[in-house]
């Protein structure tokens, strides 16, 4: 079951329920050889959507195809695609070696050859060592490549990761997000799909970023275009950890003005747009402490976490909530002044409806 | 002060426990004049002890022989045992992880209908049964019993099945079915040997239950196959002496205590643990 050359094409997919819309009219082809970043929020639909190309999930409407075949007819069993879960699922009776080879010797390779390649593939992963143990007796990032080393020793034609790395904690995390880009890239000859939450795994990771919401892709394209040019508000809050800020601004006269507390002049990117009212955003990491000028406020603090190297700090402006991100650990009190101000150069600019009108560029 | 009234407890429910059975041990290996002349405890020290008792239920001395009953109990124990767990840890594994139903009445009706089976009592099934069994021909039959008894066992396998299959992850039936194993081949090959802690304690159950039953032996069952507890009970109602009662009431009993003591160690060793964390 050699990785083959052949698309994986989704033609208005959907799935629902008596209730609820879980999948809505989902169209895309994933070429092999790229990874596929699906990003969004928890229920967004990307464990829905891995689950409905698995066959664990039957779609109502729509068709898959996987090259010449249609994919949606085959049973799960023999639809040869390969899937790695959020919490580590392995066989808990099975030693680390037999986990790896029970996928090879199901698809009818020879003992001795399942043999040789589980342990290639554990020799990939750094488990080689562990191969007599059971699953149980490894740490979980260990588990979880265990998982993966399943996942990978097919060689299957599609290669599904929901969340791999969401039960490990942050040093792990970057560590086997290093080496999954090497290892999915000279090993995976399918298409490979992986979900996540983070946009740093997603911008790290990804060939291709899909963004998912309710159901829905509702922007897809190159990661780093995805970040720089959100096609609505939508994406913006998707594609950044922590969220963009959004208020409401207008530009009138050369001017934008966010509630009459804070105005600055019009900057360049935003120099054709019509006088009207509009949303601005802020990334995090842009918005400045400090500032005397117009174009800063003076708020106080409602939240300060640390999230790794970084503080993050949410202050309450009169004009709404601004997320704030500092390089390094500091220290705030909550209920203590601070005055931030905004720069006119990084604003994205959204129309009322939500989609984008501006983006700052690189 | 928590630890000696927890340690008081369990000495006086095992005294409450172990007095009556290792009573029977020691009055079954009593001459006749350590029974009748008041209480005996203490064997070489307050009597001699003999072996007539025991001579008296293995044919030894004629009087009685428990081994044949001792084989019908076992056989039809066996098997009624085999085919519960058989069907029944299917049955279990269908609950647990498929949905089933007509109208309103879904799978916990479906194992609610299946436990209500043991809430009748016995008595109330021994006319039908006996019925049923006397026109299929099977009374007084190791199958006729064995089958009345697989309809007992079964409700309990399931029932305490579903609860073990229930915490199982579901998405290692998945990771199987996704390598190319077909739902059975899933269940066979990664459910199944991760059942067996529950599988054990079900066929634990079963195996008591089955073992120990008395009503249904009696009422349907005649002089061609007479299990252990009904062979006990018919020497109860002669003039059969204490000694040999209560030898054959240890002899009952034996086989069973040895299965545990077997069972308990396996229990300890099985565990599921890290399948995920």
């Amino acid at each position: 079951m050699k990785g083959s050359t052949v698309n994986l094409d989704l033609r208005s997919v959907s799935v629902d329920t008596e209730t609820e819309v879980i999948l809505k009219d989902i169209s895309f082809k994933f070429e092999p050889g790229k990874i596929y970043v699906l990003i969004g929020r928890t229920t967004s639909g990307k464990t829905s959507l891995m689950r409905t190309i698995a066959g664990l999930i039957e779609p109502t409407d729509g068709e898959i195809h996987l090259g010449e075949e249609r994919l949606d007819e085959v049973p799960i069993w023999d639809r040869g695609i390969a899937m790695v879960y959020q919490q580590f699922i392995n066989y808990p009776h099975r030693t680390v070696l037999n986990n790896v080879e029970f996928p090879l010797l199901r698809a009818g390779v020879s003992k001795a050859d399942a043999k040789a390649q589980a342990l290639a593939m554990l020799e990939k992963v750094g488990l080689s060592e562990f191969k007599d143990r059971k699953p149980s007796q490894l740490s979980g990032g260990q588990q979880q490549r265990v998982a993966i080393a399943r996942a990978l020793v097919r060689n299957t034609r599609v290669i599904l990761l929901d969340e791999p790395l969401m039960n490990l904690d942050y040093k792990l995390r970057e560590q086997l997000r290093e080496e999954f880009r090497t290892l999915f890239k000279g090993t995976a000859d399918g298409v490979t799909i992986y979900a996540t939450t983070e946009p740093s795994e997603a911008l790290f990771l990804g060939d291709e970023l899909l963004v998912m919401h309710e159901g829905r892709v509702i922007q897809h394209g190159k990661p780093d275009f995805v970040f720089e040019n959100p096609s609505s508000i939508d994406v913006a809050q998707i594609v950044n950890d922590p969220p963009m800020t959004i208020l409401d601004a207008e530009i009138k006269d050369g001017k934008v003005n966010i509630g009459n507390l804070i105005t600055f002049p019009t900057p360049a990117h935003l120099k054709s747009e019509k006088d009207g009212k509009y949303k601005i955003g802020t990334r995090a990491s842009e918005v400045i402490l400090g500032g005397s000028e117009s174009n800063s406020e003076e708020g106080t603090v409602s939240l300060s976490e640390v999230s790794g190297s970084e503080t993050l700090l949410y202050v309450k402006l009169n004009v709404g909530e601004v997320v704030l991100q500092l390089e390094g650990i500091h220290d705030y009190q909550i209920g203590q002044a601070v005055t931030i101000s905004l720069a006119p150069n990084r604003i994205f600019l959204f129309n009322m409806d939500g989609t984008l009108c501006a983006a700052p560029g690189n | 002060m928590k630890k000696i009234l927890k340690y008081s407890f369990i000495f006086i429910w095992s005294t409450f426990v172990l007095v009556p059975l290792s009573w029977a041990l020691v009055t079954s290996f009593k001459p006749p004049a350590a029974v009748n002349n008041g209480a005996t405890f203490i064997p070489w020290l307050q009597f001699q002890p003999t072996l007539d008792g025991w001579k008296d239920i293995t044919g030894i001395s004629g009087y009685a022989n428990l081994f044949p009953p001792l084989i019908n109990s076992a056989t039809v124990t066996f098997f009624s045992t085999l085919i519960s767990l058989t069907f029944g840890c299917m049955a279990a594994y269908g609950l647990s992880r498929f949905s089933y139903g007509w109208k309103n009445y879904k799978n916990p009706d479906i194992i609610f209908f299946f436990i209500s089976q043991r809430i009748m009592p016995p008595a109330v099934l021994a006319v039908p049964f006996f019925i049923l069994l006397k026109t299929l021909h099977l009374l007084d039959t190791k199958l006729g019993l064995v089958l009345v008894l697989t309809s007992g066992l079964m409700p309990i396998v399931v029932w305490l099945l579903v609860d073990f299959f229930n915490q199982l992850p579901k998405e290692i039936d998945e990771m199987a079915m996704l390598e190319g194993c077909n739902p059975f081949e899933a269940f066979v090959r990664t459910i199944l040997p991760l059942a067996r802690p529950g599988l054990t304690v079900a066929g634990m159950f079963a195996i008591i239950f089955g073992w120990n039953d008395l009503f249904f032996a009696l009422v349907l069952t005649f002089t061609n196959v007479q299990t252990l507890p009904v062979a006990v009970v018919a020497l109860n109602g002669t003039v059969t002496p204490f000694w040999t009662l209560s030898a054959s009431a240890i002899f009952s009993i034996l086989p069973l205590v040895g299965l545990a003591f077997v069972v308990e160690r396996f229990l300890s060793k099985g565990g599921f643990a890290g399948a995920v964390r």
